[in-house]
């Protein structure tokens, strides 16, 4: 794979991109193998299902729902709502990992959770050049923060106490945050997100709490094509970033970021 | 009875419910020839990025403990005020996420919340 930075530089911005996302998963693991063992699951079997599924929210839907009695289908049924968010982050990397084959392609599905999803795709709208090694030590490092994490709460809980001091049950907020601020390129941007955030809020307050990421990001991203398509797709909405967004596309190895063109994608408000 | 037999349910669960969790994740990505797609298509996932971390972090900062909580006591939605200011004017990922895990380590060490 052709890139433009070493294999050491490119490991660095691997971890780079990890360390705050391990910071986190470390301590909402914790909490889970904490709470896998409440519910009746053995240790060893907590730390196979952080190993397997690598999901945060979906494994806490398994084992509150475990605890509560619930039959086998139900609780697979919940899990697949919850994870459908997965569906359409794996599809939005695609544009960006075209010139893989399949099977890394594969490889690279294995690691995306929402955190690792949400910086590697901050990272190529930033013109960042397509790096395995960057991509993969990522998310083998995240990963292995979240057994670990999940070890630790399942096997030795009661040895640690609690994380609130440190201020660590914030930190995947405050990761999220920090991402969605540069997502807001454009007004279209900024509507998209205030739209999404909203119905996110609702669906959960309306009991749909395992739907509403799904859904709300569907309705947010239908909302962007309907608005770019109602304004025109070169209106002043989408002016702002265009400058960044192409120059950076075209440094990428004749990658075609998606929405480049019309300067929807950029990863700043340039210009 | 050995341990495999003893949980033999939850073990059956834990593997039906890694299958979907993992086929979403690799499905996707792996069939979809992302420089192939429709017009249409391409912009619709462009803007998959920017709603999908809207959509996590609401519940997130609008929920406290598990209900609607728009008040002085939520405290990631008092964080999360000035982490978007920080997150304007720096416009840098570190800088926003550091200021927000600092600003919930300090109230709570000043006894706030």
């Amino acid at each position: 794979m052709a890139t433009t930075i070493s294999a050491p530089a490119a490991a660095a911005e691997g971890m780079r991109r990890a360390l705050p996302i391990m910071l986190g998963y470390i301590s909402v693991g914790f909490a889970f193998g904490v709470l896998a063992v409440k519910n009746g699951i053995p240790p060893s079997l907590a730390v196979g299902m952080a190993l397997l599924h690598f999901s945060g929210s979906g494994q806490f839907v398994f084992v509150s729902l475990w605890g509560a009695g619930v039959g086998t289908l139900s609780i697979a049924t919940a899990v697949m709502i919850v994870n459908l968010r997965y569906l359409l982050q794996s599809a939005a990397l695609s544009p960006w990992l075209s010139s893989l084959p399949a099977w890394k392609r594969f490889l690279l599905g294995l690691g995306v959770t929402d955190e690792n999803f949400a910086v590697h795709v901050t990272a190529f709208q930033k013109g960042f050049p397509l790096s395995l090694t960057t991509l993969f030590t990522c998310n083998t490092a995240t990963w292995s923060s979240w057994v670990l994490g999940c070890a630790v709460g399942a096997f030795c809980g009661e040895l640690v106490h609690d994380v609130r001091p440190l201020g660590l049950d914030y930190a995947l907020t405050a990761m999220f945050l920090a991402l969605l601020v540069p997502q807001c390129v454009s007004r279209l941007h900024i509507v998209i997100a205030l739209f999404s955030l909203g119905a996110s809020v609702a669906l959960k307050g309306a009991g749909m709490g395992q739907w509403n990421v799904a859904l709300a990001t569907v309705a947010g991203a239908t909302l962007g094509v309907w608005l770019m398509q109602r304004c025109g797709r070169y209106g002043r909405n989408s002016g702002g970033a265009s400058g960044t967004a192409r120059a950076s596309g075209n440094a990428e190895d004749g990658q075609a970021p998606v929405g480049a063109d019309d300067g929807t994608h950029g990863p700043k408000g340039g210009a | 009875m050995s341990f495999f037999t003893e949980h033999s349910t939850l073990i059956c669960c834990i593997l039906l419910a890694s299958l979907v969790t993992v086929a979403p994740k690799v499905i996707p990505i792996t069939l979809l020839k992302g420089d192939r797609l429709p017009r249409v298509v391409k912009d619709w996932l462009s803007f998959v990025p920017v709603a999908v971390m809207a959509a996590l972090v609401g519940p997130d900062i609008f929920f406290s403990g598990g209900t609607f909580d728009v008040s002085f006591n939520n405290l990631f939605l008092m964080a999360a005020l000035p982490s978007i200011v920080v997150g304007c004017v720096f416009k840098n990922y570190f800088v926003t996420l550091a200021f927000g895990i600092c600003f919930v380590i300090a109230v709570r060490f000043m006894g706030w919340y």
